[in-house]
């Protein structure tokens, strides 16, 4: 009986050892969302011939917080692919305060619309070991195409409350990954865990009602359908701030946000 | 010394445990260097044997490499203690610790597969702790000291100075969890540092009634000071933790301050938890649980 068990633990250590010798790189998830072209939602199209717009700007009350400088001396490669200080990019801002990498999007269900999800992927670049861009937005089953321009080994991890996670490598050289993310989730962080100070967000919306502000701080959205919405502006360090806006028939709004450091209010 | 006393296999069990630290050193630096899943396969390591050695990927290969080493020295040492060791319980404790180690090696191939759940690698982190005092056991209970004849103590008081020594290494080993949950996000900070006073509690209590009814005894006294100064350094290197923790939120990446600190609190927490086993077993190989004197070495043998 004694040795019925400690052969029973012997053979599982051996099992264990020898799985080393087979199996191989995690196969690519399988997509979990209807196809890039299937439309999204279950109503009707909008009328574009009534549809408007709101357009406005994100701006940060007070100077950008300072911050140090990363260091990526942990690997040659990354160190050498700037010839200047790379700063984290948690806030980024341009002339006269104006925040880029802010998400502003129609908060409301926009389930009675139906939305044509887009062909063409949304990119990702993982070029001087940092995301490029560090926000981006896609629609839910939308393909997110993510490249490796560096000459050494990237992990690409984001970890979603909503969605599924997963986890890849991509080696230098290596074809891009396209994944999709089923549903909407504000924002998905990615990271690199090879280099821990790469991290970026994915944005994911049902509806095509989103913009991610450049460094200056504009966003449009264009083609909403007639109606009163809560639009929302999402900044990874300051959080969201909302404004209710009505769009008429070819109407065009404009609505500009302000974050504060100790929060965010709307204008 | 006895005749079943091998001090070869005790050696062998103190290198076991030694590298058991390195292992869990390995561990912890896989966690505060932010490095969990820079390898997203297993067993094999962006499909190879050796994987590239950049960037995170160098602590979690270290780590997979260390635990693999460790994982042949306890399969060993199970196999040897099958073929030497007289004491059953001993054979089974050898085998006990090669199964640890391969749920160490399932957990950790589930926390690399199935994601970051706080609680497999809350579960990873307490089973290294499991694994890590086993391995300790062994190397005293294979020790010469171990086998030899003692005269058997009666521990005039009570609650009994063994009880109370059990206690508190099964309060340290639940600090210990809980501090694993909080450092992979499954707890919030609150209950470590209620655990944090549970276990000053039961050591003070412990190496004060150790001392005071067992200070004549060397191999009591120089456990009590081991626990005391693991004990100490931990608190220290608790709050010293606690500040690199808060200061390292809004950096871009870990600090080598908060990579040495939490590394530190880590490996110091293990020890503590292995000072406190050294000096439960010693005293149930030392005191008697009931009795009014003291029994002639080959009763206490017999006994055992």
């Amino acid at each position: 009986m004694r040795i019925k068990w400690q052969a029973a633990i012997f053979t599982a250590a051996l099992a264990l050892t020898f799985a080393g010798c087979g199996g191989g790189e995690k196969p690519a998830p399988e997509s979990s969302t209807a196809p890039a072209s299937a439309p999204a939602g279950g109503g009707a199209a909008v009328d574009a011939t009534t549809a408007g717009s709101v357009s406005g700007t994100v701006n940060l009350d007070s100077p950008a917080p300072t911050f140090k400088a990363i260091n990526m001396s942990a690997e040659a490669f990354c160190s050498k692919a700037h010839t200047s200080a790379v700063m984290p990019e948690d806030v980024v801002t341009g002339d006269k305060g104006a925040l880029a990498n802010v998400v502003v999007y129609v908060k409301d269900d926009m389930s009675k619309y139906s939305f044509d999800t887009p062909k063409d992927p949304v990119a990702l670049d993982q070029r001087g070991c940092m995301y490029s861009p560090h926000v981006v937005a896609l629609m839910a089953g939308q393909t997110i195409e993510v490249k490796n321009d560096d000459q050494t080994t990237h992990n690409i991890h984001p970890t979603p409350k909503d969605n599924r996670e997963w986890n890849q490598s991509q080696p230098p050289g290596a074809a891009p990954l396209d994944e999709t993310f089923a549903r909407g989730e504000v924002a998905i962080p990615v990271k690199c865990n090879v280099h821990p100070w790469m991290k970026g967000y994915i944005a994911v919306f049902k509806h095509p009602f989103f913009a991610v502000t450049t460094k200056d701080g504009k966003f449009e959205l264009k083609g909403l359908p007639p109606g009163t919405y809560t639009i929302e502006a999402w900044q990874e360090k300051y959080g969201v701030v909302d404004q209710q806006v009505t769009i008429g028939p070819k109407d065009s709004k404009t609505v500009s946000f302000t974050f504060k450091a100790a929060g965010a209010t709307g204008d | 010394m006895p005749a079943s006393s091998n001090s070869a296999v005790h050696k062998f069990a103190i290198t076991t445990s030694a590298f058991t630290v390195l292992l869990l050193m390995a561990g912890a630096l896989v966690t505060s260097n932010d490095a969990a899943d820079s390898v997203p396969d297993w067993p094999l390591a962006y499909g190879k044997i050796i994987p590239p050695l950049v960037g995170g990927i160098r602590y979690e290969f270290t780590h997979r490499v260390v635990a693999g080493i460790v994982s042949v020295l306890t399969l060993i040492l199970a196999i040897w203690l099958t073929r030497t060791e007289k004491r059953p319980a001993i054979v089974r404790l050898g085998w006990a610790a090669v199964a640890l180690v391969i749920a160490q090696a399932l957990l950790g191939a589930a926390r690399v597969l199935l994601g970051h759940p706080p609680l497999i690698a809350t579960i990873h982190a307490t089973i290294a702790q499991i694994f890590f005092i086993t391995t300790v056991a062994l190397a005293l209970v294979t020790s010469p000291w171990s086998q030899s004849g003692h005269p058997a103590l009666d521990d005039p008081g009570s609650p009994k100075v063994r009880s109370v020594a059990l206690w508190t290494t099964l309060v340290i080993l639940l600090q210990l969890v809980l501090g694993a949950g909080f450092r992979h996000g499954a707890f919030g900070i609150l209950p470590h540092l209620i655990g944090a006073a549970a276990v000053a509690f039961f050591v003070i209590w412990t190496t004060r009634t150790a001392k005071k009814r067992f200070a004549n005894v060397p191999e009591i006294r120089s456990s009590i000071k081991w626990l005391n100064i693991t004990f100490g350094t931990q608190i220290l290197l608790g709050v010293a933790a606690y500040w690199a923790v808060a200061k390292a939120i809004d950096e871009a990446q870990p600090t080598p301050s908060y990579v040495i600190l939490t590394v530190a609190h880590v490996l110091v927490g293990a020890l503590t938890l292995a000072s406190s086993v050294i000096l439960t077993l010693i005293c149930y190989r030392l005191l008697r649980p009931s009795g009014a004197t003291q029994l002639s070495s080959q009763a206490t043998r017999a006994a055992v």
